[in-house]
């Protein structure tokens, strides 16, 4: 759910980076966190457990200039991957305004991609939301280990498995380098500004 | 689904939450929405990260109603967590919204309940239909 306050001209967006364990949903969120300033970003909280994977969630504030006198402030989230966390998916999606599906390009990962990609789109219906309405932008990541002896999925491999019905925007990506995470970022911000917009103006 | 609120209506919670709350010794008060957006915030927050207080108060309401499902309920109407020298108490307004009020260990937890309870009335009106 966006908000729109009007006293000080501005308006909160939430965006959702969504995807399968290990994929590398959280290391998109260090890496703009490292990457951006202080006047552009806020204070990053993770909540983990030992093992490197999230907990609960990882959020991180940004505000991302103005458009049209109207100030941009977009939350990103990102949900635990791991399939038994889906109480917690579901919460985090609450009010959720826009969408990134980080899929994993490592070729064991194909099937955990294609369930992830399902449970969102379940998860997202309960809540009255259509997949296919709302923002959404698919990074597939790691693609730096292309070349190395782990075998890895091709992009038309993975169009394929998730984006041959949705037909939404795509970046290859390589969060751990920052490959594409901006281009990403970019490109969700600008659909979910615009989704939020078009929302208010048919109020 | 959006929440969009006016000047007006901003400057009117803001009014309710100066003369119940921070009157009545809390150090700070925020209102915000239960997916995290942060809609006022009153009071001295200067070392305070209230975009992140707002993340997780929601997140943290969200896990509470999964406590409450267990036994039975739909969700609790308000949570309360003691620290040495500042406290924090949650309460739920409407079905939307929470308001988060930070008081020392000096004002009585009576007296913010007893407050917050009728913050809670009078915010309800204001967002109205947002409810």
């Amino acid at each position: 759910m966006s908000f729109i306050d009007l006293s000080k001209n501005e308006v909160q967006c939430k965006i959702v980076y969504y995807g399968p364990g290990r994929g590398g949903k959280t290391t998109n969120l260090l890496y703009l966190h490292q990457a951006m300033t202080d006047s552009v970003r806020g204070k990053m909280v993770t909540i983990d457990t030992k093992g490197d994977r999230t907990l609960f969630f990882d959020f991180l504030p940004l505000a991302l200039g103005k458009i049209q006198g109207l100030s941009i402030k977009i939350q990103l989230y990102t949900v635990p991957g791991q399939v038994m966390y889906n109480a917690t998916r579901k919460l985090v999606l609450k009010g959720v305004d826009g969408i990134v599906f980080v899929a994993d390009s490592l070729k064991v990962q194909k099937e955990k991609n294609v369930e992830s990609l399902a449970n969102l789109k379940e998860n997202l219906a309960e809540d009255n939301i259509d997949i296919k309405e709302i923002p959404l932008v698919l990074q597939y990541n790691k693609r730096d280990l292309g070349g190395s002896n782990i075998p890895i999925l091709s992009v038309e491999e993975m169009q394929e498995d998730l984006n041959q019905e949705l037909q939404v925007p795509y970046f290859s990506g390589s969060a751990l380098k920052g490959d594409g995470v901006f281009e990403t970022l970019r490109e969700i911000s600008k659909g979910t500004v615009k989704f939020v917009s078009r929302k208010l103006l048919s109020r | 689904m959006d929440l969009v609120l006016s000047k007006e209506a901003i400057d009117n919670i803001i009014t309710v939450l100066d003369e119940d709350l921070l009157r009545a010794g809390a150090d700070c008060v925020l209102l915000v929405d239960r997916s995290g957006n942060l809609i006022v915030n009153r009071g001295d927050p200067a070392n305070l990260d209230v975009l992140a207080l707002a993340a997780l108060s929601a997140a943290n309401f969200g896990a509470t109603a999964e406590i409450a499902k267990l036994i039975g309920e739909d969700d609790f109407a308000l949570l309360f967590h003691k620290g040495k020298n500042e406290n924090i108490h949650f309460t739920k307004v409407g079905k939307g919204f929470i308001l988060i009020t930070l008081f020392g260990k000096d004002v009585s937890l009576g007296l913010i309940r007893l407050n917050t309870a009728k913050v809670t009335d009078n915010l309800v009106p204001i967002l109205g239909g947002e409810l």
